[in-house]
């Protein structure tokens, strides 16, 4: 530490003041170095078994078959017609649930930016949804929502017919009508509080003074909106589209429990698809062919989010 | 914050990757401790199970000292850790529950203890008294008994005979069913709210895929040909399938396509349905006034047919023992007692006597206990169980053992997304013709593995 302090102070020859903060780096990094291990042998080595995996044709329940078959797993993985449904499933899904919950969120954020009586509360309940186990969540949406039988959504028409003087309501399934859009406004429900919560924290650093001038101004509400705070929040709202979608196309839970993928595989995504090649079929090769696809995916979609973190943190610093 | 979250994603994105290393058998790791007299035990989340898991401390280890861990799961989380357990040589289990559907498959990878030489042994076991239809389906191609049952059940109609009594409607003892299907018309709607019959149609192999295969059956369809031909899109399949998704949609459960046996069992005892053609063992919940609405006015009637005599399909929850395992005799141990009649007897007593795990041994239809609480249903049970033939279970030859099930490995994902499709149809969002012409391309594709 007085080495650290000391070495600016006595002006040290060019080659010593290198090789001093070389050391001093080490010294930082020195204590986070089983970490870095740790977390290389905990995800970089799996990858790379996966990678082996992804060119063997093995399936578990037929042991001794195990073999060598180079690239022929991916060859199936991109002819798959059912892997094809699935991209476009995982597709439309992420897409839908994002687009919904930034605009939700977006309401809900500018409606929580005012000032009224109870504001506390109103944030901690809407945050809830977020803070929902998935699971937990999706067994709600189906059972306690979307149940034709005992669920919210029927229950409620059964009492607005009865109110009307029929002695029931349509029984309509839900689940199995629209599989998509159940599965989308589940998870709409809970990945609306993340994206309010990053827009909202966006819009209170909005500069007060800017508003005030464009109010005093006699700027429109519309306008104002638009021009200012819209421009303002933009990569707010690119960091929420972009975290919200890495999340949201590994989308296992909600599928699983909802609808099972189905009706037949309507609402079957990559990780379901996956799990199902894993643990229905025991193709290791195949699903782990199928996994190293998504993996390549993410991390095209993780490159650009970290860009935009990037991009948020040189505004930070250079405001 | 948003970084931790974001180093956060970039793991789970290897998740799937990690998963796959896990199970590849890289490291077994074995939990026993070194003391030998402990076993672990894996088992499905059924009532029975339950029991067994409750009663086990007081009674077995008591009286042998072994200790035993039962992990509980539910039965498709049971299916993927069991599988690959046993087919990774982890060896983390000493004893697992598997059915009819394993037993043959696993056994010819060599994954399995014979445990007909344990049974012999024992003499209290009385291994003569098992019936007949359980240890053909328990055993393996070499005549050897590789899983001991420990319940067994056939499928049956169960019927609301309030409904049908304010019909005017006598259900047959042995119905086909066309009859079935206009008896579901009629008694469409006998109460508010209540629909004709309760027909799985959740995918799955082991649940839509059962009622329909044995349906398919007794049309006279077949899955494949004795010589692996495949006849998925067979006009007897198909006519099968359509009478099957027909039926469903026009008189069926509210939400069809998500129903299973749990969501059926909950329709029937809720009196939301009037009929339900399912598994035998179910009638033990339907009979407990505790869950159920209609218990005591249940009536049974033996599997419905077209072409065949019977079409009841055959299955059993039984102890297997991986070849992995190191406590072998405190295993057989354990299996022995749980499949034993002294342990029908406990649960009788203890518990009470429709809880008994049925259905595998003919003595326990002799028990005068076990009749009077199994009155309606008792007899039906073991009737179909007896009348049930996996070798033979249509009208034509087959390839494998096995009536609502093939036995090949790629049944497992063959059936379930064949029944994905026709779940689908009876959500109305694909033709049972497109699902059955879709499912032919996959039997296909699995028949030239043994063709």
């Amino acid at each position: 530490m007085t080495a650290l302090s000391a070495a600016p102070k006595t002006a040290p020859p060019p080659s010593r003041k290198r090789t001093s903060t070389e050391v001093s780096k080490w010294k930082r990094r020195f204590p986070l170095l089983p970490a870095l291990v740790f977390t290389i042998v905990v995800t970089q080595l799996p990858f790379v078994a996966t990678l082996v995996i992804s060119t063997f044709r093995w399936n578990i329940l037929k042991p001794g078959e195990r073999r060598f078959v180079g690239l022929s797993n991916f060859t199936f993985v991109f002819t798959d017609e059912r892997l094809r449904a699935a991209v476009l499933n995982t597709i439309v899904l992420t897409a839908s649930v994002v687009l919904i919950s930034v605009l939700l969120g977006l309401g809900l954020a500018m409606l929580l930016d005012r000032k009224f009586v109870g504001r506390g509360l109103a944030r901690t309940l809407l945050i809830a949804p977020f803070l929902v186990m998935p699971v937990a969540a999706a067994l709600l949406w189906k059972h306690a929502i979307y149940n034709p039988d005992y669920g919210l959504l029927n229950g409620t028409l059964n009492t607005v017919y009865r109110f009307f003087g029929a002695d029931h309501g349509p029984t309509i399934d839900w689940i199995s009508s629209y599989p998509m859009p159940a599965v989308v406004i589940s998870l709409v429900w809970q990945w609306t509080p993340f994206m309010m919560l990053i827009l909202l924290a966006g819009l209170q650093a909005q500069p007060g003074d800017v508003l005030e001038a464009a109010r005093v101004d006699g700027a429109s509400a519309m306008a104002t909106f638009r021009h200012i705070t819209l421009p303002h929040l933009r990569q707010y709202l690119e960091l929420g589209i972009l975290l919200g979608t890495i999340y949201v196309v590994q989308t296992f839970d909600a599928v699983y429990t909802i609808t099972q993928g189905g009706p037949g595989s309507r609402t079957t995504n990559l990780p379901y698809e996956i799990y199902l090649t894993m643990f229905r079929k025991f193709e290791y090769g195949e699903a782990a062919a199928a996994g190293v696809v998504v993996v390549l995916g993410s991390i095209v979609i993780a490159t650009f989010a970290l860009r935009t973190i990037a991009s948020l943190f040189r505004e930070e610093v250079s405001r | 914050m948003r970084t931790r979250r974001m180093i956060h994603v970039l793991a789970t994105a290897t998740a799937t990757s990690s998963l796959l290393v896990a199970c590849s058998g890289a490291g077994g790791s074995s939990s026993s401790g070194g003391d030998g007299e402990s076993i672990n035990v894996l088992m499905v989340g059924n009532p029975q199970m339950e029991d067994i898991a409750k009663l086990t401390k007081s009674t077995f280890t008591k009286d042998t000292g072994i200790k035993v861990n039962f992990t509980i799961l539910p039965e498709n989380e049971l299916r993927d850790k069991v599988t690959q357990d046993i087919a990774t040589q982890a060896g983390q289990y000493d004893v697992a529950t598997i059915g009819a559907y394993e037993v043959p498959i696993w056994e010819k990878n060599g994954w399995l203890h014979d445990l007909g030489s344990y049974a012999d042994k024992d003499t209290s076991f009385d291994k003569a008294d098992l019936l007949k239809p359980m240890v053909q389906s328990l055993t393996g191609s070499d005549g050897k008994l590789y899983a001991l049952p420990f319940y067994g059940e056939s499928s049956m109609l169960m019927y609301n005979k309030d409904v049908m009594k304010a019909k005017g409607i006598t259900v047959p003892e042995h119905p086909t069913w066309q009859q079935i299907a206009d008896i579901a018309a009629e008694v469409d709607g006998a109460e508010p709210g209540m629909k004709g019959i309760c027909l799985r149609g959740l995918a799955g192999w082991g649940e839509l895929g059962a009622p329909l295969t044995s349906m398919v059956n007794t049309f006279g369809g077949t899955w494949f040909t004795k010589d692996w031909k495949a006849q998925v899109n067979s006009p007897e399949f198909k006519k099968a399938t359509n009478f099957y998704v027909d039926l469903v949609r026009k008189h069926g459960q509210a939400g069809a396509a998500q129903a299973g046996f749990t969501e059926c069992l909950n329709a029937m005892s809720q009196k939301k349905v009037a009929m339900w053609y399912d598994a035998t063992s179910a009638a033990g919940s339907l009979e407990d006034a505790k869950s159920s609405k209609i218990a005591g006015k249940v009536g049974y009637a033996y599997a419905p047919t077209v072409e065949t005599k019977s079409s009841g399909w055959l299955w059993s929850w039984a102890w297997a023992m991986p070849k992995t395992t190191k406590n072998a005799d405190a295993a057989s141990q354990f299996m022995l007692w749980a499949s034993s009649k002294k342990y029908e007897n406990l649960v009788g007593e203890k518990l009470g006597w429709s809880r008994v795990p049925a259905g595998k041994r003919a003595s326990t239809y002799e028990n005068p206990a076990y009749q009077k609480a199994s009155g309606s249903f008792g007899d039906i049970t073991l009737k179909s169980i007896e009348a049930a033939d996996p070798a033979n279970p249509g009208v034509q030859p087959r390839p494998t053992v096995g009536i609502q099930y093939v036995a090949i490995p790629e049944f497992q994902d063959l059936g379930t997304k064949v029944t994905q499709e026709i779940s689908a149809a009876i959500a109305g969002k694909t033709s049972v013709d497109k699902a059955l012409d879709d499912g032919q391309k996959l039997a296909e594709d699995v028949a030239e593995n043994y063709r």
